[in-house]
């Protein structure tokens, strides 16, 4: 790519002004005449027979209009989509929207109030008698594989698939049983993927309208598109009778790719009452009934040679569904399986993942799905072979990763990694960070034996990214395609509309867009306008999720601005009489080659919309569709550093430094890759250190607030180092990788690579995530013990 | 069924009198009663600070407060932070530092953060971040937010260029 | 996120509050008295707290406040944390309970939570009761029967439970002067914005090298706030020395009867009330 006016530049964002101002039109700033309200009833029970419910009182509360509960709907309200069934042979229960015979998780809906206020359906729940048999609940996934406890009495398993992945079977890589078995050096571990909760600030919200002649939904999602094909087929609607709209969306991270049960309450609702119904979640009902992320076992296996070299990688994992499969539960281990050999070039791989049902909240998409789990799996066993072998982890490390001449790299999970550079942002990240000086100043307090222990945190890392090309999902077993669609439509006054079928709920797609189509049509950046979030807007799309957004979104732009040109040639060409093989397109003009004749976008866009003098046969119209599937994924890497301190009087953890270099490809706007990254590590931060969905032994979420479940604010994260370099993508024309999850992915294991680091040489081997005060304090303990033997 | 309660609020510099129900949150009061949107909820334990508005010039959260006790009151909300269709500093520091995303915690971000700037107009980086302790953001790991809130307190003046000042900044720690 | 429904009175006078909640006793009403809010709208709101009748005492004049008498100050029970925070009676004289103040929660709750509120509460992790027991505080609380006194050591009864009964309002706190003494608030939490895990509270008088005197509160080792006595008896006469708090702090867990749960067990707390009494005592003295 060549340099341009727009790509690279640091647009402001578009999207900002009504944001700020207080203008938001985000779901539940909804109003609509005669709007009625809903509340919903949900089980206080993690695992229960309905043997009875009573809406009587309900029913007759001032202001009540509707009870439905899940007897009164069974025949209409279908089963909860799953769009990946990972194996021919996978177990799903139904999974009606509200909870016809028995519930399976604490929150789970049994009845829903319709009222012509949001404090009388709120009213009118406390009136809901419900009778309950309780059944024996399975919590711990470990216990749940045993199949002692049944989650569902309709299942006979709690085990709903097993998925092998074996790079001697697939061809790419040898066995790995003879990896272990001629091991020099064998690391065995079993790690911990705690149950995390998205927690986006604004709470799901749906607003259905059933008068006219279709259906028209508002909804905080992610997904419009997919959300209205679902909606079709779950609730036997026509599709074209179906409009699906996402306004202002308040963040996502994977918690809103997902058709909710509310959602379909809420049409249920509507089309009961024949009346506009809205539902707002209350955070807690969020926190417990939205679906929750991560939770998984990991038992791993590295094989190594004595001078690092690794031999051969084992991966066993458990993955937590909770209850439920949801949209793409069940395929989310899987997104991480072509991950776990990460950056290096392990010779054999074999993974094994087998899904579990639990008594707990379904587990979903959330940001990263499946790859930050594997990485995190990866990066913590190269530390722990590096700490077995004596060598510095990043000497490991590198023994390991591909070397840039090596690209492009088939690895041993089958993917063909593009480009990449792990030497040139380790280099910088090492530089950035001071790895040599902070290393002398770890050695400086262990040997002061200083109270507050420095530890450093070494994460490298990539993923795949722009989901996905449409074959690789159909060979995955995914129930969809991975293109994306985008109009560019040419208004008379030669100003652009670009409608995409990527819908944004924070990303500022609106501003990336415009940059991209400013720049590939020559129109100032202010002149065009990005459409999305509306179905019957942007008709096709593929939605926002899997950092897809540029690499596959984006690209579908820049294919349909190339057909805007192709076409205003052929009308350039008749107004300039000249031949269209002479007419050359430059920032925005046309001219006739070897002349000074030339003609702008906008003149043609208006002789167009005239159509008083155009070519014989010439549709006037200059509007043009593309869609773009991606032929691979696109791998964006690098290298995280963490200097953590740990308080080991109290167990406290601090972040003293925190570098980061990621190479994402080619930049459209470094403003919003850095907000990106920033909020990525936040997150990732927030796994290590702070989050976990908790819940007690009868099945009740105990983090079912933000007192207990704790997203941390200003005070509690680092001011960030970050830094990038730039290895251009091949998968895509404009060299783009995506930068979504970045942060996220990496983050994690810098940190807790970090926190054992500091500690590590007085015993500790292994902290459970998040790496809470007493945790590490009761590790130190327990080291001092068992002189640190476990 | 409780009797309802006639109140007399000013809002974003409008008097409003009407009748409600005791129960009846300031959030709610705002949002539903006078249409005033750009407040919005977040939670529901006084975590998160999505609702924060000013009551007579310092910061509440407004779905920890009922409608009745705001009487006689003024309140300010996101939307009476620009005046004559001029971006009030806050907010032009907000965009101008992409301290925003999603934008549903910037309402209460940029209350929270004028009433933190009127108790110390030059607070340091750290009194920033605890001054800010009670609003949850989800999308931008807070630097940016830092940064705009340090910005007005150092009087920064923004071209209108529409192309980041501070992006500078981050690639001086980068590779081109 | 909405309350059950409620009536609702807003008093101008302590004696008007007084015959509302006598009035409401008589008629059965579950009666909540409203301050801050700050703690109980939260409950309201998740229907942890149906109250049928809410007295809210914000408009009750000669409430809040800070004034001088004598050899104490007087602390209305509506000033607001951000007040006692700021105060410059009290950050002169009682700066323990500034710097504990400033600790509560965060800004736009200081703004609106009340001191009297909060020690009414009596959250076992709340940041104000240890700081108030370690002052020796007395609670002024009128009822129908007129005024009368409840000093700290008594005020704390369990629980969420104090010593003001239903009928009565707490409307001042005396606090006596501990002008020149250090002072110094610990309080551990994993983020910001949390409940104190544990905290502790320490006012200290050294004399020529030598603790003369110590008080120490103990946030969250109990279901009430605890003098750490032991400790406090350990320091006094003891030299102002790293050794000698180290050595007297490890008294910290003695008497205490914490809970366990998600932010650590009570083997932890125990740890924690020592490293942070230790820790709060060395700042008392300025070590």
């Amino acid at each position: 790519m060549t340099a341009t006016a727009e790509i690279g530049k640091a647009r402001l964002r578009k999207e900002d002004r009504h944001l700020v101002t207080g203008r938001s039109r985000f779901t539940d700033n909804m109003v609509l005449p005669g709007m009625l309200h809903l509340a919903m009833v949900r089980s206080p029970y993690a695992h229960a027979k309905i043997t009875a419910i009573d809406t009587a009182a309900a029913k007759s509360s001032p202001g009540v209009m509707a009870v439905l509960t899940g007897a009164d709907v069974a025949g209409e309200q279908g089963s909860l989509p799953n769009a990946w069934p990972i194996t021919p042979d996978q177990k799903a229960p139904a999974h009606g929207a509200i909870a016809v015979e028995e519930v399976a998780f604490a929150g789970e809906v049994v009845a829903v109030i319709v009222a012509r206020s949001a404090a009388a359906a709120r009213d009118a729940v406390e009136l809901v008698d419900v009778s309950y048999e309780e059944l024996p609940v399975v919590m711990d996934l470990e216990e749940a594989f045993t199949d002692k406890v049944l989650a569902h009495t309709a299942l006979e398993s709690n085990l709903s698939a097993t998925w092998v992945f074996d790079s001697a079977e697939a061809g790419t890589g040898s066995s790995v049983q003879d990896a272990i078995d001629n091991a020099e050096v064998l690391i065995e571990r079993t790690l911990y993927q705690q149950r995390l909760i998205p927690a986006f600030m604004e709470p799901r919200s749906t607003v259905v309208d059933p008068t006219g002649e279709q259906i028209t939904m508002w909804s905080a999602t992610q997904i419009p598109h997919i959300l209205r094909l679902m909606l079709a087929l779950t609730l036997g609607i026509p599709e074209s009778k179906v409009r699906v709209i996402a306004p202002d969306v308040g963040g996502g991270f994977g918690g809103k790719l997902q058709v909710t049960p509310e959602e379909v309450i809420t049409v249920l609702a509507a089309r009961h009452t024949g009346k506009p119904c809205k539902y707002t979640e209350t955070r807690s009902e969020s926190l417990q009934a939205g679906h929750h992320g991560r939770a998984q076992v990991q038992r791993l296996k590295l094989s190594a040679r004595k001078d690092g070299t690794v031999t051969g990688l084992s991966v066993n994992l458990l993955a937590d569904m909770g209850a439920y499969l949801g949209l793409v539960t069940s395929g989310i281990p899987i997104l991480g399986a072509f991950m776990y050999n990460s950056i290096y070039k392990f010779p054999a791989y074999r993974f094994e993942c087998h899904n579990i049902f639990t008594n707990k909240t379904w587990t979903d998409a959330y940001r990263g799905a499946g790859r930050p789990e594997a990485t995190f799996a990866i990066e913590r066993m190269m530390d722990e072979l590096a700490t077995e072998l004596g060598m510095d982890p990043l000497a490991v490390r590198e023994k390991n990763w591909i070397r840039h001449e090596e690209f492009p790299f088939t690895t041993v999970a089958g993917l063909e990694y593009d480009t990449g550079n792990y030497e040139a942002a380790t280099a910088k990240a090492v530089d950035l960070f001071d790895y040599q000086g902070l290393r002398a100043e770890q050695k400086r307090r262990r040997d002061a034996n200083d109270p507050v222990q420095l530890g450093i945190g070494v994460s490298t890392f990539t993923e795949m990214c722009g989901l996905a090309p449409s074959r690789v999902l159909g060979s995955l077993s995914y129930g969809a395609g991975g293109w994306e669609h985008a109009q560019v439509r040419v208004l008379p006054t030669g100003n652009i509309e670009v409608v995409t079928g990527s819908s944004a709920h924070g990303q500022g797609h609106e501003t990336a867009w415009s940059q991209l189509v400013a720049d590939r049509l020559g129109v100032p950046f202010e002149n065009v306008e990005v459409l999305h979030g509306d179905t019957q807007i942007s008709q096709r799309g593929l939605d926002t999720y899997g950092s897809r957004s540029l690499t596959v979104g984006g690209m579908a732009v820049l294919a349909a601005a190339d057909k805007v040109i192709e076409k205003a040639k052929v009308v350039a060409a008749h107004l300039m009489e000249a031949s269209e093989a002479d007419i050359e397109f430059a920032a925005g003009s046309f001219t006739v080659k070897g002349t000074d004749q030339s003609t702008t976008l906008g003149e043609i866009a208006l002789a167009t919309f005239a159509a008083h003098n155009l070519p014989d046969g010439f549709e006037p119209n200059l509007d043009s569709d593309a869609t773009f599937d991606p032929v691979n994924f696109s791998y964006p890497h690098g290298t995280h550093l963490a200097a953590i301190e740990v308080d080991t009087e109290t167990g406290h953890v601090g972040i003293l430094k925190y570098v980061c270099v990621d190479d994402v490809g080619v930049v459209v706007n470094p403003l919003l890759v850095e907000g990106q990254v920033h909020g990525g590590l936040a997150q990732g931060i927030a796994q290590a250190l702070y989050e976990e969905a908790a819940y007690d032994d009868a099945g009740t979420l105990v983090t079912g607030s933000f007192v207990d479940y704790l997203v941390p604010s200003a005070p509690d994260l680092p001011h960030y180092i970050t830094g990038r370099t730039e290895t251009p993508a091949t998968s895509n024309q404009l060299g783009a990788k995506g930068v979504g999850e970045a942060g996220t992915i990496a983050s994690t294991p810098a940190i807790v690579n970090g926190v054992l680091d500091a500690v590590r040489h007085l015993g500790v081997r292994d902290i459970k995530m998040p790496c809470t005060p007493s945790r590490v304090w009761h590790a130190l303990q327990d080291a001092k013990t068992t002189g640190g033997v476990q | 069924m409780a009797s309802s309660k006639t109140i007399t609020v000013e809002v974003d510099g409008v008097e409003y009198t009407d009748d409600v129900e005791p129960r009846l949150l300031l959030v709610q009061y705002l949002r539903e009663r006078l249409g005033k949107t750009g407040t919005l909820i977040g939670c529901d334990t006084t975590n998160c600070g999505a609702c924060t508005v000013h009551l007579d010039g310092v910061s509440v959260k407004s779905c920890t407060m009922l409608a009745v006790q705001a009487a006689g009151h003024k309140v300010t909300t996101i939307e009476g932070m620009s005046r004559d269709g001029k971006l009030a500093p806050l907010q032009e520091a907000f965009h101008q530092c992409h301290a925003l995303q999603c934008g549903f915690c910037t309402p209460g971000m940029i209350m929270q953060s004028a009433s933190l700037l009127t108790e110390n107009p030059h607070p340091s980086e750290a009194e920033i971040r605890d001054g800010l302790e009670g609003n949850l953001c989800r999308c931008t790991g807070y630097q940016n937010i830092v940064a705009a809130v340090k910005s007005v307190a150092d009087g920064t003046v923004y071209d209108d260029s529409g192309v980041s000042a501070t992006a500078d900044e981050t690639e001086t720690a980068g590779v081109k | 996120m909405i309350p059950s429904a409620f009536d609702y009175a807003a008093p101008s006078t302590v004696e008007e509050a007084l015959g509302l909640l006598a009035a409401a006793d008589a008629a059965g009403d579950d009666v909540k008295l409203l301050a801050g809010g700050q703690s109980l709208l939260p409950v309201m709101k998740l229907r942890l707290a149906d109250p049928s009748m809410v007295v809210d005492l914000g408009r009750v004049a000669g409430l809040s406040g800070v004034t001088d008498d004598g050899d104490s100050l007087l602390i209305g029970a509506m000033t607001p944390h951000h007040v006692v925070a700021t105060d410059p009676l009290i950050a002169r004289h009682v700066p323990l309970l500034a710097q504990a103040a400033a600790t509560v929660a965060d800004p736009q709750v200081r703004h609106r939570g009340t001191f009297g509120g909060a020690l009414v509460h009596a959250d076992p992790a709340g940041d104000l009761p240890a700081p108030v027991l370690a002052t020796g505080a007395t609670f002024m609380i009128a009822g129908p029967g007129g005024q009368r006194t409840v000093d700290a050591a008594d005020f704390f009864e369990g629980y969420f439970t104090t010593a003001v009964a239903e009928g009565e309002i707490l409307t001042a706190i005396r606090v006596p002067k501990y002008t020149g003494w250090g002072s110094h608030y610990e309080k551990f939490t994993r983020v910001a914005q949390q409940w104190s895990i544990v905290a502790v509270a320490a006012q200290v008088r050294v004399e020529g090298g030598t603790i003369a005197e110590a008080r120490i509160g103990l946030t969250n080792m109990a279901s009430t706030p605890l003098r750490a006595t032991a400790v406090e008896a350990a320091l006094a006469g003891g030299a102002a020395t790293a050794d000698a708090i180290a050595a007297a702090a490890a008294h910290a867990a003695e008497g205490t009867d914490p809970a366990s749960d998600l932010n650590g067990d009570a083997a932890y707390r125990a740890h924690l009330a020592q490293v942070l009494t230790k820790r709060a005592v060395l700042a008392a003295v300025g070590l």
